[in-house]
């Protein structure tokens, strides 16, 4: 008697566990559903309020085409601004200073105030055994999340380096979450004309840019959802 | 009788990268020869992290030739030089100075991006592609006349699609 009723008890709550687990991937699904329609579509705001926005350089001509990207872009709209390069870049965090620096004699404000500069892991040195990769993904998974936390950007700025997917990753499931509404934009090195690099592809395929830019019109045939924007450089 | 030589140099570059395959194919005696006949009379290599050193050489007679590390102002010396051969990194800083450029791709970088665009900026002209094996050919058979001046590109259209995007009022 007692063991049929204790069957009954753990198949109803097994069920139950079930239908939840069912009931919350479903709710999930349809949240991540509308964030990227609503990700897709220009935000309502009309004011003027500045946005803390995220810049994410990388080597060499990356880091050149964003800063060609930001002098564009009116600097008390965004800001604070949040520079991240990866660990073993040496270069990019230190163009990024001169240029914030240049703008801060300008209008004399102090660097410290609008800008701040942070190096995060990189999940794959070039040439790295994949063994230790995964060890080291996790390592940057999770410098970027406490990154990603501290920070929580309004406004993403990315061109291509790997760097950015593990960041941009993070922001999109803090969007999920209702943590933080980042608006994402990519924009795709002025050197891939006919494919898109692997970072451009992923955010790309997933949905995950909420604009996605590129320099080459062919590029635009292949990829619809992209905004074609002419040659920056 | 003097008849000084106007002094024409060509600037080789890979910047901060390791691009021996480059660097090997302009110590080469037969392509400094070409560069000796074209009226070139010196040879500035920077040759950034690579480990093969080129040989230096001076002497009327030859190309002078000469190969450093590093240097805090490439500009300069693109500035001063009359034709560059460079890796695909400085193509932008060279075509803004108006020079005439052989871009050189690094054949051993994954995924060759850089072909792409140094293919495309070649078909229109505005410099000449190679790799490290078919660049002596194409200093045969260059025509710097023939290159276009590059006009640079705008960041204004997806700086006007971001303020758009994010609700900021047109300027």
């Amino acid at each position: 008697m007692e063991k049929g009723n204790g069957c009954c008890f753990s198949s109803v709550s097994s069920s139950a566990i079930l239908s939840s687990v069912a009931f919350v991937v479903i709710l999930i699904f349809v949240r991540v559903l509308y964030v990227i329609y609503c990700s897709g579509r220009p935000l309502n705001k009309r004011s003027s309020k500045p946005v803390s926005t995220l810049i994410i350089l990388g080597s060499g001509g990356h880091t050149a085409e964003m800063l060609n990207l930001l002098a564009m872009l009116q600097k008390d709209r965004f800001y604070p601004r949040f520079y991240i390069a990866a660990a073993t870049d040496n270069m990019s965090l230190q163009k990024a200073l001169l240029l914030e620096n240049s703008l801060a004699s300008e209008t004399g404000t102090v660097v410290a105030e609008t800008a701040q500069f942070m190096k995060v892991y990189r999940s794959r040195e070039v040439g790295q055994s994949y063994i230790t990769s995964v060890w080291t993904t996790l390592i940057a998974t999770v410098h970027a999340l406490w990154l990603m936390i501290k920070i929580r950007p309004e406004v993403i700025l990315c061109n291509g380096p790997g760097t950015c997917i593990p960041l941009c990753v993070i922001a999109f499931i803090f969007k999920v979450l209702g943590i933080r509404w980042s608006s994402i934009f990519y924009v795709e090195s002025i050197a891939r004309v006919r494919r898109l690099s692997l970072s451009g592809l992923l955010l790309y395929k997933l949905w995950m840019a909420d604009q996605l830019f590129v320099q080459w019109p062919q590029l635009k045939q292949q990829y619809p959802r992209a905004t074609y924007v002419g040659r920056l450089m | 009788m003097g008849g000084e030589k106007t002094k024409r140099v060509i600037f080789v570059t890979v910047g901060t990268t390791c691009f021996d395959a480059l660097v090997k194919a302009v110590d080469s005696e037969t392509l400094q020869k070409e560069l000796l006949a074209k009226g070139y009379t010196h040879l500035l290599i920077q040759m950034g992290r690579g480990s093969y050193l080129p040989t230096k050489s001076e002497g009327d007679c030859n190309l002078v030739v000469d190969y450093f590390t590093f240097s805090s102002s490439i500009a300069d010396h693109i500035k001063s030089a009359s034709l560059i051969i460079s890796h695909a990194g400085s193509i932008f800083e060279t075509l803004k100075l108006g020079k005439p450029l052989i871009v050189v791709v690094n054949e051993d970088l994954m995924d060759n991006h850089q072909s792409e665009l140094g293919e495309k900026l070649a078909n229109r002209k505005h410099l000449y592609c190679a790799s490290p094996q078919t660049l002596h050919q194409t200093i045969v058979d260059m025509d710097l006349n023939a290159l276009v001046p590059y006009s640079p590109g705008d960041a204004t259209p997806v700086a006007k699609h971001i303020n758009r995007f994010l609700g900021f009022p047109d300027d």
